[in-house]
């Protein structure tokens, strides 16, 4: 099990071939309050890069883009009635996604916690 | 307008509160504090927020008759605004677009008025040109601080007993913590409140005996806009632009009888015709059934498909509890109950038209 960052501000947790992704608590924070998500399906397929839903605050919407390539093998759908847990829990309970990876390699381009911590200062 | 941002006599307060500064119409203001944008919409709704609005531009008339020259300009009866009172109004353009929205006080010896920050630029050489024999003087050193929301009252008339008895929509003059400052019982949030004209040199200490007060807390913004939003008040720039006009934006109420019934403004033609036969689009109160707030910009469809406006103002109404819009439709459309689609994103939305406001106001007539 290991923990990598994205530049976009997600995190993602790897276990086997399948990574569990969601957002930091610096991007929760950066964003506001949370009062909608918008979610891939289970099976939708996407690239790196690729936009895989949307977050609104009360001030503005975010787009969440895929750190890596993979499929959607499961959605939180909690999110949708609790969408507030993404600032009470961004980096537990408030995960995203869990997706199975297409390409692990791709994992040596994101960061570790370290380097994610000299990134946001 | 490219030189750094400007503070208002508030700045280091904000700064000291944990105000997130942004840069908003050429000012570094304050869009929330720690307690966040729905907790300071909350608060204001509940007890009493206390936000800045210094940026805005304050300028004082002087001279015979201002009040009737004023109606040159505005399709609002201020020739018979009675000293003490104040009255909501808005330049018009030849036409008879928005030029932009404003608050007139008759200070008796003087007019005071209030206009948007971004447009103070506009409006002060507008006045000067058309308003004969009038002098012209923008306050550059008041701060102006707005105390909104239930117990707005209480906040303000613990310092100023004198405010307890004000109504609605009156104007005073008066001591605050040994500071003179003009009071005036009005705001933008749909709320009950103040707003306040204070010395800069004093601002500070001023607000700081506001927020003494344990049912007053700051709020930037963020809350500001969310809650005009749900008393269905227009932001100029969103809702109304140099384009729409009084009537389009269902602004009749703002404008008195006398004056649409004799004109006598710029653009009156325009508007009294929208006044007889209707405008070509209204502005309307628009509720997605869903969860996903729609924002400026957004396509409004009827069900058959068809584009019937725009989203002009959208956000999530934290009193409501969902998303909340405003927004333009077009002639025959904008019955309270229509259902329409709003296109977010590329995909179809429910939504329903609805009346205005959202969140009842709560004003002290």
């Amino acid at each position: 099990m290991a923990t990598y960052y994205s530049e976009e501000h997600e995190w993602v947790l790897v276990e086997g071939d399948v990574a569990t992704i969601g957002i930091t608590k610096h991007a929760a924070d950066q964003l506001g309050e949370i009062v909608f998500i918008e979610q891939k399906e289970a099976g939708d397929e996407f690239e790196k890069g690729d936009e895989i839903g949307v977050i609104e605050s009360v001030k503005a919407a975010s787009e969440i883009y895929a750190p890596l390539d993979g499929e959607v093998v499961e959605v939180n759908g909690d999110l949708e009635d609790n969408p507030g847990a993404l600032n009470e829990s961004p980096e537990g309970d408030a995960w995203i996604y869990k997706v199975k990876l297409a390409n692990a390699a791709q994992l040596e381009e994101l960061m570790d916690l370290d380097g994610y911590k000299a990134l946001i200062g | 307008m490219s030189d750094a941002p400007k503070r208002t006599p508030l700045y280091d307060l904000h700064v000291e509160l944990g105000g997130k500064m942004v840069d908003f119409a050429g000012w570094e203001m304050p869009v929330q504090y720690p307690m966040g944008i729905m907790g300071e919409h909350n608060h204001t709704r509940a007890k009493a927020g206390l936000f800045d609005v210094s940026h805005m531009g304050q300028v004082i008339l002087r001279g015979e008759n201002v009040g009737e020259k004023l109606e040159t300009l505005c399709p609002q009866a201020y020739a018979t605004l009675k000293e003490g009172k104040a009255r909501y109004g808005f330049f018009t353009n030849e036409d008879g677009g928005i030029m932009d929205d404003l608050i007139v006080s008759n200070a008796g010896d003087h007019f005071f008025v209030v206009v948007n920050a971004g447009l103070r630029h506009q409006d002060i050489p507008h006045m000067e040109a058309n308003l004969d024999g009038v002098e012209v003087t923008e306050i550059f050193d008041r701060a102006l601080v707005a105390v909104q929301g239930p117990a707005a009252e209480n906040v303000v008339g613990e310092l100023c007993p004198a405010a307890r008895d004000m109504k609605f929509m009156e104007s005073i003059v008066a001591d605050i913590a040994g500071v003179e400052c003009r009071i005036s019982r009005l705001g933008y949030t749909g709320e009950d409140g103040y707003e306040i004209s204070i010395p800069e040199d004093k601002a500070i200490e001023v607000t700081r005996a506001f927020l003494a007060h344990d049912d007053c807390e700051p709020a930037g913004l963020g809350a500001r806009d969310s809650l005009r939003l749900e008393a269905g008040l227009c932001l100029y720039g969103n809702d109304i632009d140099q384009s729409t006009s009084p009537v389009e934006a269902s602004l009749g109420w703002a404008m008195q009888k006398r004056r649409k019934e004799e004109g006598g403004f710029p653009g009156a033609a325009r508007i009294q015709k929208e006044l007889a036969e209707g405008a070509a689009k209204k502005l309307v109160g628009i509720k997605p059934t869903g969860r996903a707030p729609a924002r400026q910009h957004v396509e409004v469809q009827c069900l058959e498909g068809n584009t019937i406006g725009e989203i002009t103002s959208g956000s999530f109404g934290p009193t409501v509890g969902g998303p909340v819009a405003m927004g333009y439709v077009s002639a025959g459309h904008g019955e309270p109950g229509e259902k329409v689609n709003l296109i977010i994103r590329g995909k179809a939305q429910p939504a329903a038209i609805v009346s205005l406001p959202f969140v009842q106001q709560n004003y002290k007539r």
